[in-house]
């Protein structure tokens, strides 16, 4: 896996999101240093995938601010410098899986897109379906395509939502080996997890998230393992 | 990736969804076609008044079978959640409206074509002779539609009653769309066949608004 450009760190400032009357976060304030690997973790509702998308720029908070730190002076890009994992796969199944990456590729202006599809297909180990419709693929070869999508343009930020839902444990030992490969290559990973598994020990750091507000962080208080072990048994 | 790059990919991707599936142009076809052949059955054919009911009839058959099209446009891309993918791939959210209403001014005017010598034969109208000038009234109102429609699609698609509130918000709106375009249709299709540019013009003066409205706008629509 190639070393991401200009690797980045995430800041959000006193978020909060509202819908109605109900709040979804409340005053989130977290530093994500560059290269960290995030563990977000909470009972379901309780704002982990709200936080994600804020991250990703994909809803925009009530109040607060989110930056990105680190950047290259100057650089008002408008495409964020995020690679983004959700529930959904955020494929066509109309399209093959070579189709939609090359697709994603080319919208991001990923230089040699084509040699790049084929190189993380190949690494993936998809590269013999690459041609077959992605409605025929099973959930954990749809999941592979869907973070080979968010790899595509070597994000700087990776941003996953239960990652390891529905993959079998082949699919997972993968999907961990990518992320450590990410992880030690410098990349900033945040992701939501509900259950301790080899993805979640990749973690360095965990927050808990609790009716929207931050219940813990292994940064100011108590070990990784502590926080992980808390949100399942709670 | 500049705007037309980004548009020019996801025009090619709408063009050739569509194509392997042919769901929207089949649905369009069959439907128009039935209007016209029911239209046909129900008033005098034979007699000059085709003329000035027909562009109207026609009119009314492209608006409603455009209202059946324009449905799936953005509800497609919730299925597995593309459109948040695509807001984070592409430079500016225009590339993907003008895709989108570039596709579906294609696919309507594809139609409007195909279905133009069958309108001629059922309503006793002969339409050669003002083909192009036909073809320029088609694509301008088919254009029109077409962005209404792609903007009040993106809008309906996160609503609630979302198959009532497209054909609610866009019939009206469409209004005046439908009295220019019956109005050029009906002064081509006459014997004198005049080209009524003062029509034509203000098709073209809706285009550019509502154009510009969604290039300035359309941004919002797509938040969640």
């Amino acid at each position: 896996m190639s070393e991401p450009a200009g690797v980045l760190g995430i800041r959000f400032d006193k978020i909060d999101k509202r819908y109605g009357g109900l709040y979804a976060l409340r005053r989130v304030s977290l530093e994500i240093a560059k290269g960290e690997c995030v563990a977000l973790v909470g009972r379901n509702g309780s704002g982990k995938t709200t936080l994600l998308r804020i991250a990703a720029r994909l809803a925009r908070p009530t109040s607060g601010t989110v930056t990105f730190v680190g950047g290259p002076a100057g650089d008002d890009s408008r495409v964020t410098p995020v690679g983004f994992v959700a529930h959904a796969t955020m494929l066509y199944d109309e399209l093959s899986a070579e189709e939609n990456l090359l697709l994603f590729g080319r919208l991001l202006g990923v230089p040699e897109v084509s040699l790049r599809v084929a190189e993380l297909l190949r690494e993936t180990g998809l590269y013999d379906r690459r041609a077959s419709m992605l409605r025929t693929f099973s959930r954990g070869m749809r999941q592979r395509v869907a973070v080979v999508r968010a790899l595509l343009h070597r994000p700087s930020v990776l941003l996953l939502d239960e990652p390891a839902t529905g993959l079998d444990s082949v699919s997972v030992e993968w999907l961990a080996r990518t992320l450590r490969q990410l992880r030690d290559s410098g990349c900033t990973i945040l992701m939501s997890l509900h259950s301790e598994s080899e993805i979640s020990a990749l973690a360095t750091r965990a927050v808990r998230l609790d009716a929207g507000a931050v219940a813990g962080d292994s940064a100011t208080a108590g070990s990784v393992g502590a926080i992980l072990s808390w949100s399942v048994a709670g | 990736m500049s705007l037309v790059s980004n548009a020019t990919v996801l025009l090619g991707k709408e063009l050739r969804t569509e194509f392997r599936s042919r769901e929207l142009l089949t649905t369009t076809v069959v439907f128009i076609l039935m209007v016209v052949v029911l239209f046909s059955f129900t008033f005098d054919t034979s007699s000059g008044e085709s003329r000035k009911f027909a562009p109207g009839l026609l009119w009314l058959a492209f608006l409603f079978a455009a209202s059946l099209m324009l449905q799936p446009c953005f509800l497609r891309e919730q299925n597995n959640d593309t459109l948040s993918v695509l807001r984070l791939s592409v430079s500016d959210p225009f590339a993907i409206f003008l895709a989108k209403l570039a596709a579906n001014t294609l696919f309507l005017l594809f139609t409007e074509l195909l279905m133009l010598p069958v309108f001629s034969i059922f309503f006793n109208v002969p339409v050669g002779g003002v083909v192009p000038q036909l073809v320029l009234v088609f694509f301008l109102g088919s254009l029109g539609i077409s962005v209404a429609g792609t903007a009040l699609s993106a809008i309906s698609a996160q609503a609630r009653m979302r198959e009532l509130m497209l054909p609610i918000l866009l019939l009206p709106l469409l209004t005046p769309v439908l009295i220019a375009s019956a109005e050029a249709t009906a002064a081509l299709l006459d014997p004198a066949h005049a080209f009524r540019k003062d029509w034509v013009a203000f098709l073209a003066i809706f285009d550019v608004v509502f154009l510009t409205a969604l290039w300035l706008f359309g941004e919002y629509l797509l938040e969640e």
